[in-house]
């Protein structure tokens, strides 16, 4: 890789000369990553006809009625009618998992229903069914404020905390926290791009970089990538952490999945 | 759409910092998919190409309207319209519409063709631009003319590649 | 799974009325140009022909590039001329095929 040493250095400098430490953002100066984007782009997510994350939840919608593993049952058969029964199921994720004794994702019990209750193979994360299901899951939450789960159960407050010590602290070859982008920079621009407030509410999405739904796991991976920090392997203790602390911080926000972005 | 195209500001930030940064991060995520760019079209093959579907016959400008936004965030998806100014009756109407880029590996788009019961000679689609570059619509119309309408588009790059992990 | 497709055509028209029809299907648009990580080039797979037929005749045919981007998207008209049914083909690379069909009523 021919990486430019010198600007990164520069880069890596230049934060740490900016030390004021990251304070949130206010509660009302809150903005979906929806309002940092072109009209072309809030057009797409605009128009379920044009949004291709839509196609994903055509596919989901499929996936939730076919029979699968050795139960022979399909979500839909304990569940019934997504629409109705999955209705602000994803504004309350994650959520305490008595089993493991910590946070759940929604792709994360979503893959555990299919190992446990239909007894099929698991699914991997980011397979095109297991983010179909869970757009089609958080799609049912369209338009719903995002709940503040933490307040509900105090049992995962450790678990926030550990999620917002992730999200400040400096990691990386650039030396970085996500509080220095988008707590501390948001609305500016980086390389041409706006950088937005980080605000989960679109997930998956369906992104024009990778031409297809992720997950927000995936988009968290691809930011340490970006800092040059160590990823973890997909559904580690830490992406779902890091989840949780989002969601909190954008608690009272609507989902708008599937989101689209850039 | 740039309406948040400002550098960097206070606490430190430089607009040569950050540019430092943003083009750093390329290549830590970009992987092998970008770096290994295969041979571009160049305007040279798309004249080539626009030769195969024009032969010989004059491409005279207007009548064509061509639709690019001045500026897309993202070169995977950039909308695209184009408007060919037509009575679409049986005796006057486009056949053809043909769209050419400068810059991608391939010179062709998309031929679309149509006829009278179209009704109005305008299609919307989506394109990909591997880069900032010059694109090009041509209208074959039933009298045997060509017409046609060139936009140029400006094409960020993201500022956070990654490699695909599936 | 299969390709899934979003067709919006409107279900009623007045005769003579030029109606929009708006397309979406599921497919990566694959370019042929890229290489894998481990620098393997990725073969080509794209939808290369679209075509949309009104009650059996074609009034409508695309053929698409690698410049077309994933899930293509295409929208186009056409002059509601009686009721009955628009079809839908894209075909492409690794026998790629994909059909639907959508009623309209015309008075």
């Amino acid at each position: 890789m021919r990486a430019a040493r010198g600007p990164v250095l520069a880069a890596a400098f230049l934060f740490a000369a900016g030390a004021a430490p990251a304070a949130e953002v206010p509660l009302p100066e809150r903005r979906s990553g929806y309002d940092f984007m072109g009209p072309q782009t809030r057009g797409m997510q605009d128009d379920d006809m044009a949004n291709p994350g839509m196609l994903s939840v055509l596919d989901g919608a499929a996936a939730w009625e076919r029979k699968t593993g050795a139960a022979g049952k399909a979500c839909a058969d304990c569940h019934r009618d997504a629409r109705q029964s999955m209705k602000g199921v994803a504004a309350r994720y994650p959520r305490f998992d008595e089993a493991t004794g910590r946070p759940i994702d929604l792709e994360g019990r979503i893959a555990r229903c299919r190992t446990e209750r239909q007894q099929a193979p698991p699914l991997a994360r980011e397979s095109r069914e297991l983010v179909a299901l869970a757009v089609y899951v958080a799609h049912q939450s369209r338009g719903l404020p995002v709940e503040d789960m933490v307040e509900k159960d105090a049992r995962l407050r450790p678990f926030l905390e550990a999620g917002r010590s992730q999200f400040e602290r400096r990691q990386g070859q650039l030396d970085l926290s996500c509080a220095q982008c988008h707590n501390d920079n948001w609305g500016k621009s980086l390389a041409g791009n706006p950088v937005p407030q980080g605000h989960p509410t679109g997930y998956p999405i369906y992104r024009l970089e990778w031409q297809s739904v992720g997950s927000l796991q995936r988009r968290l991976r691809n930011c340490l990538i970006g800092m040059r920090a160590e990823s973890y392997e997909f559904g580690a203790p830490e992406y779902v952490d890091l989840t949780l602390y989002l969601m909190w911080r954008a608690r009272g926000m609507k989902i708008e999945t599937p989101g689209v972005r850039p | 759409m740039a309406q948040t195209k400002k550098p960097f500001e206070g606490r430190g930030w430089t607009r040569r910092g950050v540019l430092g940064a943003g083009l750093a991060a390329i290549p830590a995520g970009a992987a092998l998919t970008l770096i290994v760019r295969p041979a571009e079209a160049t305007p040279e093959t798309m004249k080539d190409a626009i030769k195969k579907v024009v032969g010989d016959a004059e491409i005279r400008k207007g009548r064509v309207k061509l639709d690019l936004p001045p500026l897309s965030e993202n070169g995977n998806s950039v909308a695209c319209a184009v408007t060919v100014e037509s009575p679409m009756s049986a005796a006057d109407h486009v056949k053809a519409i043909h769209l050419f880029n400068e810059k991608n590996p391939q010179p062709n788009v998309i031929s679309v063709h149509l006829g009278p019961r179209a009704g109005k000679a305008r299609i919307d689609t989506r394109i990909r631009l591997s880069d900032t570059q010059t694109v090009t619509a041509i209208a074959q119309m039933s009298d045997g003319s060509f017409w046609s309408a060139s936009a140029n588009v400006i094409v960020t790059l993201g500022a956070c590649l990654e490699d695909n992990p599936t | 799974m299969t390709a899934q497709a979003l067709i919006h055509v409107p279900k009623k028209a007045k005769r003579g009325e030029v109606i929009e029809i708006r397309t979406m299907i599921s497919h990566v648009m694959e370019t042929g140009f890229r290489r894998s990580q481990s620098g393997e080039p990725i073969p080509r797979n794209i939808i290369a022909n679209f075509a949309c037929t009104y009650n059996g005749v074609e009034i409508f045919r695309a053929e698409l590039f690698p410049a077309m981007t994933a899930n293509p998207f295409l929208i186009f008209r056409t002059v509601a001329v009686e009721s009955g049914t628009l079809a839908f083909k894209w075909t492409g690379d690794n026998g790629f095929a994909a059909e639907q069909s959508v009623k309209i009523e015309v008075g």
